[in-house]
């Protein structure tokens, strides 16, 4: 259990430090730390992002950050895309899952990479974070 | 029946873009809307990261729904990672001030990269 709380922590203070969301740290996580399976990692992953997510767009929404009428149509009319990618995680293998989110973390590594070769010297950010 | 706009049509598409992504790897699909955002709809990347935010809200809540009946979602689990990273997302948004950013995101990037030979390995 007091992993589980250590790993929220940890995720939620990077994530809003670097701008990277919380399901790129909780699967990993969940993975190695707990010993979930892939896919139980995902999907409890997901069940996770929802308070993070609830509490960084009132944030952001207070700072007039949000267009709320664009955000309920993409969340929304998620509804397919969303159906298709949770059939398709449990249609593959634990395998063929990791290899895919292992891909997927060295993507958001390079993207961290390029964004502070980026910023230069600057140490100062004023973006909120938290989405990605 | 109304024709919907090209405007409507987009946000559509980035709807079931970051839909498929989001359920496929349990993330959220920032990394799918806030670009999408910027480059079809120009917004400024602060406006696309709030909207973004509230937009993944429903996304993942659809998404652990559907996982949910498939039966892998742990929800005390999720509950006590979930709750907790919101009072560390609090913290780092205000430690971001104080510390030396790009530092900690090359040695992050370190971290993912350990991490993903770890998944690989498992």
């Amino acid at each position: 259990m007091i992993w589980l709380i250590l790993i929220g922590l940890a995720a939620g203070v990077l994530g809003g430090l670097l701008g990277v969301g919380g399901g790129v740290l909780f699967v990993p996580g969940l993975v190695i730390v707990v010993g979930l399976t892939q896919h139980e990692a995902e999907a409890t992953s997901l069940l996770a992002i929802v308070p993070v997510a609830l509490v960084g767009a009132l944030r952001q929404s207070r700072y007039g950050n949000v267009r709320h009428a664009d955000a309920l149509l993409v969340g929304l009319l998620s509804v397919a895309g969303v159906a298709g990618g949770v059939v398709l995680a449990n249609a593959l293998s634990g395998k063929a899952l990791r290899t895919g989110f292992a891909a997927l973390m060295l993507l958001i590594a390079a993207q961290l990479v390029r964004k502070a070769l980026r910023e230069g010297r600057k140490d100062v950010n004023p973006d909120e974070p938290g989405s990605r | 029946m109304r024709i919907p706009s090209e405007r409507a049509l987009k946000l559509m598409a980035i709807g079931t873009a970051a839909g498929l992504f989001s359920g496929l790897f349990g993330v959220g699909g920032g990394t799918v809307i806030v670009p999408l955002l910027v480059v079809w709809l120009g917004y400024a990347e602060r406006e696309a990261t709030g909207t973004s935010l509230a937009a993944i809200v429903f996304i993942a809540a659809f998404a652990a729904a559907v996982q949910g009946a498939y039966g892998n979602v742990h929800v005390l689990d999720a509950l006590l990672v979930g709750i907790p990273a919101v009072g560390g997302v609090l913290f780092g948004t205000w430690l971001q001030q104080r510390v030396h950013v790009r530092a900690l995101s090359l040695l992050f990037a370190a971290v993912l990269v350990a991490s993903a030979v770890e998944l690989l390995l498992e």
